[in-house]
């Protein structure tokens, strides 16, 4: 008799706050572009301007994780399991660590790296931000998914998505290969630890991209799961 | 016996005064549930729902609540062991109406999901024991009845899932899901209708002057759902479908379209909780009028008398146009994340096993019903999130009503025992 029994039994979906949370940290990788800018041209103070941007959007990301842990209480009967959901979330928030990992590292150490790679360090940060954008869309896609009970036209698609962001992680590999030779060839110019550094972003430049990839083989396992 | 004599009139008008009133608070309350998919989706206003209701649960009620009504009036008791004692009957079912109503007010106090139909069935088990000990209810009747509320939720369960199984295959997964959705709409609501149409024609419709063979209706039913598909043909031609709306979400256009099979499938939750609910009201109330008026003599197969039905309808839609406003309002905001296709299937689901129900004489609780319909979908991953809580807390209700109804309806019978007898 009370009202609120069918009322009471729709939970709050945890899939447009996964967008949100998916979002907000591809935003956050998104500053790493001017910020590489920035340092390019030598202007640290608008380079610091942009880190603390991109520390506040990584903390808003936690605020959002944080906030979908807390909703999604083991009680719940979704489409989805809830670990993977977690697991998935859990990937999705370590781009935006990564994000703020390379800018605090280079803002650190006032890290430069040579001017004639400027442009294929611009190349392979555009193409991991490609993968994050991806992943944006493919969770963007959940509440097509959910349309259509996780089957179907709509199932092809996200898994093409997948396929595609896998490509893009290769591209990011073969990119980063190559900026790692011509770092090479020339390491005895440069002071021995800037070396070392250079080389680590790089590589967690990549992890954007690796990562973005994780959240989409995570999407996958969870569709395959019928 | 003399009581009856004396007090007959009395007794009837406390009945029927009770009977209302328990009708008034399910037209307030229950029709929440049963219309509250359609409002949560947003295919129905406030005021939409409840002309909806109004109209398709008096009709329910009137022309489809006669089974289950003689069944709480005289198919969980055993009449021939009344027979001797038409008084403590009319007592006992006077005491079971107050003692339903009671056990709800509480339960609502504290926001338990009970069920009108458990503690009407309660309550009067409770009596009956009490009065003339346990060979005083028919056990079997019984046992079939507390089995159906376990295998009602399933069933409607495995048809809602079917059905939108059915939705997805025909009607997303397809490269053109608008244009499928425009096709095969109108067959939709050719079979929910269909459904309501048989169910209620085939148990007859003699209460009303309309007596009709098993082929004369079959007939009126198939002419019947043929109008209301082509008043949906009608109806989903005339909808606007904005392409930008699908660049945000692909399917929007696509659930327009169940929006109107929606409006079809509420009409059917109203006439099916109609059908099955008024009894709770007025079964008890019928069995005391007809102990009565037959001058104390007890039979169990008396028709209802022909002002009782349509009293419980009145009560309920009285109590849909004074609360019933303000009980949806709170619905239409909470259920998010609910979309016309899957309120579509459940409430087909549902009403049509409710129907069945009512048709077969079983006393049923719409609501768990329901759940069990959307936790169908849900099956079908039609759903974000389900709160399991929520069926939790409806089984362990469903355990403690049985039990409290029966309490409190001994209470009260011993009360009035005191006065009357």
């Amino acid at each position: 008799m009370p009202v609120n029994t069918i009322l009471g039994l729709f939970a709050k979906s945890p899939i447009k706050p996964l967008q949100k949370h998916i979002a907000k940290v591809h935003q956050c990788c998104e500053q790493l572009l001017p910020f590489f800018m920035a340092v390019a041209e030598d202007r640290w103070d608008e380079a610091t301007v942009i880190y603390g941007q991109i520390n506040q959007m990584e903390k808003e990301a936690d605020v959002l994780k944080r906030e979908i842990r807390l909703k999604l209480p083991s009680g719940l009967f979704m489409p989805l399991a809830r670990t993977d959901l977690l697991e998935m979330l859990t990937q999705q928030d370590k781009i935006a660590n990564r994000a703020k990992d390379i800018c605090g590292m280079m803002l650190g150490r006032k890290l430069t790296f040579p001017a004639d790679l400027s442009q294929d360090f611009q190349a392979y940060i555009k193409r991991c931000l490609d993968a994050t954008e991806l992943a944006v869309k493919a969770i963007g896609e959940l509440d097509e998914l959910l349309e259509t009970g996780f089957r179907g036209r709509e199932l092809q698609l996200v898994e093409e998505m997948v396929k595609q962001l896998d490509i893009i992680e290769d591209d990011t590999d073969q990119l980063q290969i190559g900026i790692r030779r011509k770092i090479f060839a020339r390491e005895s110019e440069f002071n021995p630890v800037d070396v070392i550094f250079l080389y680590k972003v790089l590589e967690k430049i990549g992890d954007l991209a690796d990562q973005a990839d994780r959240v989409g083989a995570r999407l996958e396992l969870m569709l395959a799961r019928n | 016996m003399e009581i009856l004599a004396q007090y007959g009139t009395q007794l009837v008008l406390i009945a029927a005064l009770f009977g209302l009133l328990m009708a008034w608070g399910i037209g307030a309350n229950d029709v929440a549930n049963a219309m509250g998919t359609s409002v949560g989706t947003k295919t129905l206003t406030i005021r939409q729902a409840i002309i909806i209701a109004m109209i398709f649960e008096f009709t329910g009620a009137y022309l489809a609540g006669g089974e289950v009504t003689s069944t709480i009036k005289g198919g969980i008791i055993d009449p021939i062991a009344f027979t001797a004692h038409p008084d403590v009957l009319v007592l006992g079912m006077i005491a079971s109406l107050l003692a339903a109503g009671v056990w709800l007010v509480v339960a609502s106090f504290f926001g338990w999901p009970v069920s009108t139909t458990h503690s009407i069935v309660g309550a009067i088990v409770g009596f009956a024991v009490v009065s003339l000990g346990a060979n005083a209810v028919q056990w079997d009747k019984f046992g079939s009845i507390v089995g159906s509320w376990v295998i009602t939720p399933a069933i409607a369960g495995l048809i809602a899932y079917v059905l939108f199984i059915s939705v997805q295959r025909l009607i997303f997964n397809t490269d053109n899901p608008l244009e499928n959705a425009k096709r095969y709409g109108p067959v939709y609501i050719f079979l929910s209708a269909m459904v309501i149409c048989l169910v209620t024609l085939q148990k007859g419709l003699n209460h009303v002057g309309l007596p009709l063979t098993s082929n004369e209706s079959t007939l009126i039913s198939l002419v019947l759902s043929l109008i209301a598909a082509i008043g949906g043909i009608f109806f989903i031609r005339r909808l606007r479908f904005n392409p930008q709306d699908d660049v945000k979400m692909h399917y929007s256009n696509v659930e327009k379209v169940f929006g109107v099979l929606m409006i079809v499938t509420a009409c059917a939750m109203a006439f099916a909780h109609g059908s099955n609910d008024v009894a709770n009201a007025i079964g008890p109330l019928s069995a005391v009028v007809s102990v009565v008026s037959h001058g104390g003599a007890i039979s169990a197969n008396s028709a209802i008398d022909w002002w009782v039905l349509p009293l419980g309808a009145v009560g309920i839609v009285l109590g849909l146009a004074m609360m019933g406003h303000k009980v949806m309002a709170t619905l239409g905001t909470g259920i998010t994340h609910l979309t016309p296709s899957r309120g579509f299937a459940a409430q087909l689901a549902t009403a049509s096993t409710v129907l069945l129900a009512s048709g077969t004489g079983l006393p049923i609780s719409t609501t768990q019903t329901l759940v069990g319909a959307i936790m169908g979908v849900g099956l079908a991953r039609g759903i974000a999130a389900i709160n399991l809580g929520v069926v939790r807390n409806i089984v362990i209700s469903w355990v403690v009503t049985l039990p409290a109804g029966a309490l409190l309806s001994i209470l009260i019978f011993g009360l009035l025992e005191k006065i009357y007898l």
